[in-house]
């Protein structure tokens, strides 16, 4: 007998357990079960005038919503205070697990790998562009908007058009200084702020499998940088050694069948790939980073969702270690997460970094979108680990934001330009 | 319905930050957020310049980056009627359903603008016509599920009555 099976990619075989379908196609509608839902103070205070609006009295379920205050907290003034106390009093009310006091907070998309709340084989949708940074963990994991949120926190569910993938294989060895950060940027400026729209990056090959989970998270993170639904990587050994003791929940591991379909296969050979550099203002302007000419900068920035995990924060005191950040230039890093920050002081490294003149702070989002905690002025020019140079990004519209890997944002806050370690004497 | 109001052109790429800057995202009031609606875009005067029912008009992937839901809301609230581009981010598209901003694509439509063109959009059927040139253009169809949230009110209004509430 003829037994038909569909060939799936891991987001396919994802989406499809989690609407209790054998199998699902690209472009088919589905309303799949959540795993988690998550709001921080900008998008959930939206999402909680939309629920109240509704007149829902319950949500869906007390320990599957996380609301973390991590953008504009600690609060930055008074109507920042205001947005994060709906988060608290929301919490409060419906008895929430998931909520992160600032003490405990961090930024939303390290703290929740980090503490084993998002477990590969999971759906997750995120009021968050960067929810999408879950795929490093072989989940599948999207950002949506405020409204969205609201309907699941209710319903538990989300709709969805299952999306086309597109396979990413990254082939031979990467160099000094170079990672995560480098991989991703490189493909955003193949393929362009829209070249995955609507679709899933499946990221792979014996780079990807030798990678870190932190690269691996950088490298879903900024899927929505070039317009994609979802990164995702194959789960293995590493994230086994990741995910088993962390996980707060039981886990499943998914792979793409050897035959499944892609609308398009890309390859890249890594090796001698310099460390890479989005330039002003949008994250596919990337250029290696010995074709950049002299630019000074004024501020460095290691942090955010996209860079600011524990193997950052050592590249960055590796490079910057008895060294003295450039007078012209602040430096400020940004642990993204309350654990990262002990491991920080627990290795020395906050040591290195306020020896050289750097800034330390305490986990938030801050500077990234502009927030507070290192805003430009005007024609003011910065380095940073983050994850987009758009326009005002960062502070005046008139400034200016580089992205670039730790490494570079900690050279470059020494040599009071961009440049590489190796140029530190 | 009928949206009808002058064209506004904006390029390729327009990222929720130019269309409201996260500096304003210490409120979600529709009316607060309006007052900087495309404040860091490539036209920082917008919103002295605009009149209510004026349309936006742009080329490829409107709303890229965030997932700000304040960035619909604040061109809704401007009074923008509608917003027609060659293609749109996904959170974005996906938001304006949610939310009920009206958007068309169609690159011919965008390509057969010009700033200050005055255009005619018939949501019923997708039919753009540019008043100024009398050249008419179609816009791609609106997906089923996506005319049901419209039909429905928007996404609130459907998951009350799926949920009984």
């Amino acid at each position: 007998m003829y037994i038909h099976q569909t060939m799936m990619t891991i987001t396919e075989k994802i989406l499809a357990a989690h609407c209790g379908k054998k199998e699902v196609k690209p472009g088919e509608l589905i309303n799949a079960k959540l795993d988690l839902v998550l709001a921080n103070d900008i998008t959930a205070p939206i999402s909680i005038k939309e629920f109240r609006g509704a007149n829902a009295k319950k949500v869906f379920n007390s320990d599957r919503i996380a609301l973390i205050p991590d953008h504009f907290a600690p609060n930055k003034d008074i109507a920042s205070a205001e947005q994060c106390n709906m988060l608290r009093q929301f919490s409060r009310e419906h008895d929430l697990s998931l909520y992160f006091e600032v003490g405990k907070m961090g930024v939303e998309h390290a703290l929740l790998p980090e503490q084993g709340i998002v477990v590969p084989g999971d759906v997750v949708i995120g009021a968050d562009s960067h929810t999408c940074t879950y795929g490093g963990l072989g989940a599948f994991s999207t950002g949506v908007g405020s409204t969205d949120v609201a309907a699941a926190m209710i319903t538990g569910e989300a709709w969805f058009k299952v999306p086309e993938s597109m396979k990413f294989i990254y082939k031979g060895k990467l160099g000094k200084w170079v990672s995560g950060k480098d991989i991703i940027l490189h493909t955003i400026g193949d393929i362009g702020v829209d070249g995955a729209l609507y679709r899933a990056m499946e990221f792979t090959g014996e780079v990807i499998k030798k990678l870190p989970m932190a690269g691996r998270l950088t490298i879903c993170n900024m899927a929505i940088e070039a317009g994609g639904k979802n990164g995702i990587i194959e789960p293995d050994e590493i994230t086994e050694k990741y995910v088993s003791k962390r996980a707060k929940r039981k886990y499943k591991f998914y792979k793409s069948d050897k035959k499944a379909n892609y609308i398009d296969v890309r390859e890249y050979d890594l090796t001698g790939m310099e460390p890479q550099i989005a330039c002003p203002h949008l994250p596919e302007n990337v250029k290696p980073v010995s074709q950049l000419g002299s630019i000074n900068i004024d501020q460095s920035v290691v942090g955010s969702c996209t860079n600011g995990r524990i193997e950052d924060m050592r590249e960055a005191a590796k490079v910057i270690k008895g060294h003295k950040v450039h007078p012209y230039v602040r430096m400020i890093v940004i642990p993204a997460t309350q654990a990262i920050y002990k491991q920080c002081i627990k290795e020395g490294l906050v040591d290195i970094f306020i020896d050289s003149g750097a800034a330390f702070s305490t986990p938030t989002c801050g500077p990234c979108l502009g927030g507070h905690m290192g805003i430009l002025a005007a024609g003011e020019r910065a380095i940073a680990t983050t994850n987009r140079n758009f326009v005002g990004r960062m502070g005046s519209p008139k400034s200016e934001v580089y992205l670039s890997n730790p490494a570079i944002a900690a050279a470059s806050a020494v040599l009071g330009r961009i440049g590489r370690p190796e140029e530190l004497k | 319905m009928k949206f009808n109001g002058n064209a506004w052109k904006f390029g390729a790429d327009v990222d929720t930050d130019a269309i409201v800057p996260a500096r304003y995202l210490n409120t979600s009031d529709p009316k607060e957020l309006a007052k900087h609606c495309m404040e860091d875009s490539t036209n920082p005067d917008f919103m002295k310049k605009m009149k209510a029912g004026d349309i936006i008009v742009a080329d490829k992937n409107f709303g890229c980056g965030s997932s700000r839901e304040h960035a619909p809301i604040a061109i809704k609230a401007a009074g923008v009627s509608c917003v027609i581009a060659k293609s749109f981010a996904r959170i974005f598209y996906r938001n304006c359903f949610n939310m009920g901003l009206p958007i068309f694509e169609s690159s011919e439509a965008v390509d057969g603008i010009k700033e200050g063109d005055q255009i005619e959009v018939d949501a019923g059927n997708g039919v753009i016509r540019n008043l100024t040139s009398n050249k008419t253009f179609q816009a791609t169809p609106v997906p089923p599920f996506m005319q049901e949230l419209i039909t429905a009110g928007g996404l609130m209004a459907y998951t009350k009555k799926k949920a009984g509430l």
